[in-house]
């Protein structure tokens, strides 16, 4: 609903409208990708996550909604240890997911 | 005995010739190149250790069991080692007796190479004599031999379990030609002599088959025929050996002095790596081996299809197969040649890009707070993430009084080897030299470790000069054995599995084993130590997810549970992780274990 005026600029995104074709190439080399429900286990056991911001829920959901400019740094922290793929409820291959991501998306140098 | 032409030679023997030629300028080809492709230290260590006496000796002995006896394949199954050792060995002494002949009656033509081959060819009998009926006599045994390893070869085509192999390589179309034209050399070479056994003369094999049908046989118009094929068949072999699973035979005389040297894989196909890429007989002794066969399920990403990869040097295919292995190190012990896969998964691994490059900034700002203790604890991220193993072990420590402290407590820094198997070597130095700096700086003698995957990478990775690194199974049992625990055997029976970290990687099976034996007994697991099954929780693999996993841990449960075990035990807690999801028994760590056998007392 549009008043005329509003307190801060809508962050509402039409998912529609989103470019989404690097996060298909990225459900295609791991199809794991679809598969988080956000809950959080691997941010909150994350080892890196102790030191640095590191949040793999945040990267998927920014990957997923076409705003992941400012989180794919964070990938830069991981140490790979694997402790998110071990508590991950969905089972998710989360090492192959954080490899993928960089493949597909590559962070600038 | 004499010669039956004046000009030793007629057009049948070239296509053996022409084949022969072909084999020795390929082998010549890539000697040189994998010498080339060596670097010039590992290249001056190779030539080094070929001319030190001792390891020439050590060499031809191993040349000699393991090229022509074949003792690795009778130690695991009497049928398989008699079907290889019959070809190989038979066949050698075939062309040594053949040899021997040719020297013997013909010095002259010795050197040729086809000489000794076709010797019946172009000799005739003139007085029969001792000495050549005995060589004529072990011809003739030497050839039965091998048409009796011919044999067993074409009934493990089709009855494999006879040979102890539930699943077999699938050949390619080069190795399919190569097999078939090795049958047919034998019976062929039989049927030959047999011809011109009436002229030539022969033993017990090949004057029966010319008294068959005397006539038709002893004539020498008819000679001709089969001799033509019978080179043709080595022709044909030949021509395939190079491109075929047959390069081992002369590749393995090359490997041996190679290994002895103790050269390292730098590269996945150059060097010492392209050596054991063409020794690799594709046996397929991998496969049954491999844990991820369970359920016939990954057959085709075993060793011997990724060794046939790398030959067809096929980049994608050499990468999924390498990321999708556990890296549990089982191929390699019980490959018959002694293939350096881990190495070789390594380094393609380590030449993958995945354009990123990973900071690890915090690491230089991480400076925790250790109080100064004998003992320095390092959980590692898995235990952390399994709260009773590091009670159980801080329990231990505290009722054997040890001064001891966490060097991880609250997170830690990860010991590096997952970023190791993810092919990041580089980017794991970095932690690498800053958890050394944190041990050294903590002043401990004994760095404790309760993680195998941690303790693989402290072992050979890290330089703690001056500081023992131990994995708690090992300190554990000192501690009991000098009497620190006071802990009582119960009867319940532990069936403990060897993590390939610990087990295969760092060579730890009996230590685990004895302290258990303090507190329980020991079940046995169908295939344990060495031959041990990965669980399937490894890390080591890139791309197994979740599901394709689960048959991989069902397996290895089913491992466990052989001899009906009350708990199963491990000393890794990545596997008592993976374990536990699948187990119908409880699943202990190692540290557990030997909690449930303290006295009443200690625990309260």
């Amino acid at each position: 609903m549009d008043f005329g005026y509003s307190l801060s600029k809508s962050s509402t995104m039409k998912i529609e409208n989103l470019e989404n074709s690097k996060f298909k190439a990225l459900a295609k080399l791991e199809p794991d990708a679809t598969k988080c429900i956000g809950c959080g286990c691997c941010t909150a056991s994350c080892s890196a996550g102790v030191f640095a911001d590191m949040s793999l829920r945040q990267i998927l959901l920014s990957l997923q909604r076409d705003c992941q400019d400012k989180y794919l740094p964070m990938l830069q922290n991981c140490m790979l240890c694997g402790k998110c793929m071990l508590v991950c409820p969905r089972g998710i291959n989360t090492r192959h997911l954080i490899l993928s991501i960089c493949k597909i998306y590559g962070i600038e140098q | 005995m004499r010669e039956r032409f004046l000009v030793g030679f007629d057009p049948f023997v070239l296509p053996f010739l022409c084949g022969m030629v072909f084999v020795l300028a390929y082998c010549l080809f890539y000697l040189v190149r994998i010498l080339a492709q060596l670097s010039a230290e590992d290249r001056k260590k190779f030539f080094k250790s070929l001319l030190l006496p001792s390891n020439a000796l050590k060499n031809i002995r191993d040349m000699f069991l393991d090229c022509l006896i074949h003792v690795k394949l009778w130690k695991r199954n009497p049928n398989l080692g008699y079907m290889h050792s019959s070809i190989a060995f038979g066949w050698f002494m075939l062309i040594v007796i053949g040899h021997i002949e040719t020297f013997m009656y013909v010095p002259g033509k010795a050197g040729l190479f086809y000489y000794p081959i076709f010797f019946r060819y172009f000799m005739e009998v003139d007085n029969q004599e001792l000495k050549g009926s005995l060589l004529f006599f072990l011809m003739d045994f030497f050839l039965l031999i091998v048409l009796s390893g011919i044999l067993l070869a074409m009934i493990k085509r089709i009855w494999r379990r006879f040979f102890g192999m539930r699943r077999t390589t699938r050949l390619s179309i080069t190795d399919h030609i190569g097999l078939y034209s090795l049958w047919a050399i034998f019976p062929l070479r039989w049927i030959a002599e047999g011809f011109t056994a009436g002229v030539a003369g022969g033993s017990f094999m090949t004057i029966p088959i010319n008294m068959l049908l005397k006539n038709f046989m002893s004539n020498p118009e008819n000679f001709n025929i089969a001799w033509w094929l019978y080179s043709i068949a080595l022709g044909t072999f030949m021509f395939a050996l190079p491109f075929s699973r047959y390069m081992h035979i002369p590749a393995e005389i090359l490997l041996i002095p190679m290994k002895r040297a103790g050269l390292k894989v730098y590269h996945p196909r150059k060097g010492f790596a392209l050596a054991q890429i063409y020794t690799c007989p594709s046996c397929g002794v991998c496969i049954d081996a491999c844990p991820m066969s369970a359920n016939k399920q990954n057959c085709k990403d075993t060793t011997v299809y990724l060794v046939r990869q790398l030959k067809r040097n096929n980049a994608r295919r050499m990468n999924a197969m390498s990321n999708k292995c556990l890296m549990c190190g089982k191929c390699q012990e019980v490959c018959q040649i002694g293939l350096q896969s881990y190495d070789i998964r390594m380094n393609i691994r380590e030449r993958a890009r995945y354009n990123i490059q990973l900071k690890h900034n915090y690491l230089a700002s991480y400076n925790p707070d250790i109080k100064q203790a004998k003992v320095l604890y390092y959980a590692g991220c898995m235990s952390s993430l399994t709260p009773v193993i590091g009670r159980s072990i801080k329990k231990l420590l505290s009722i054997a009084k040890v001064d001891y402290t966490q060097m991880d407590e609250g997170g830690g820094i990860c010991c590096g080897r997952p970023l190791i198997l993810a092919g990041k070597k580089a980017e794991a130095q970095a932690m690498i030299a800053k958890n050394t700096e944190i041990i050294k700086a903590s002043g401990a003698s004994i760095l404790l470790v309760s993680c195998a995957i941690c303790y693989r990478v402290f072992k050979n990775e890290y330089k703690l000069s001056g500081i023992r690194v131990m994995h708690y199974t090992e300190y554990f049992n000192e501690l009991i054995k000098k009497g620190k625990l006071p802990i009582t055997k119960g009867n319940v029976r532990y069936a403990y599995h060897d993590p390939c970290d610990l087990g295969r990687g760092c060579g730890i099976y009996d230590e685990p084993r004895e302290a258990l034996s303090f507190v329980g007994g020991l079940a046995h697991a169908e295939k344990e130590r060495a031959m041990s099954v990965c669980c399937g929780g490894s890390i080591g693999s890139l791309t197994l997810n979740h599901e394709d996993r689960k048959p991989i841990v069902e397996a290895s449960i089913s491992n466990m549970l052989y001899s009906n075990p009350d708990y199963i035990v491990t000393a890794c807690p990545l596997c008592q992780k993976t374990f536990s999801m699948y187990s119908p028994v409880e699943v202990l760590d190692f540290a557990q274990a030997l909690c449930n056998g303290l006295q009443e007392k200690d625990v309260n």
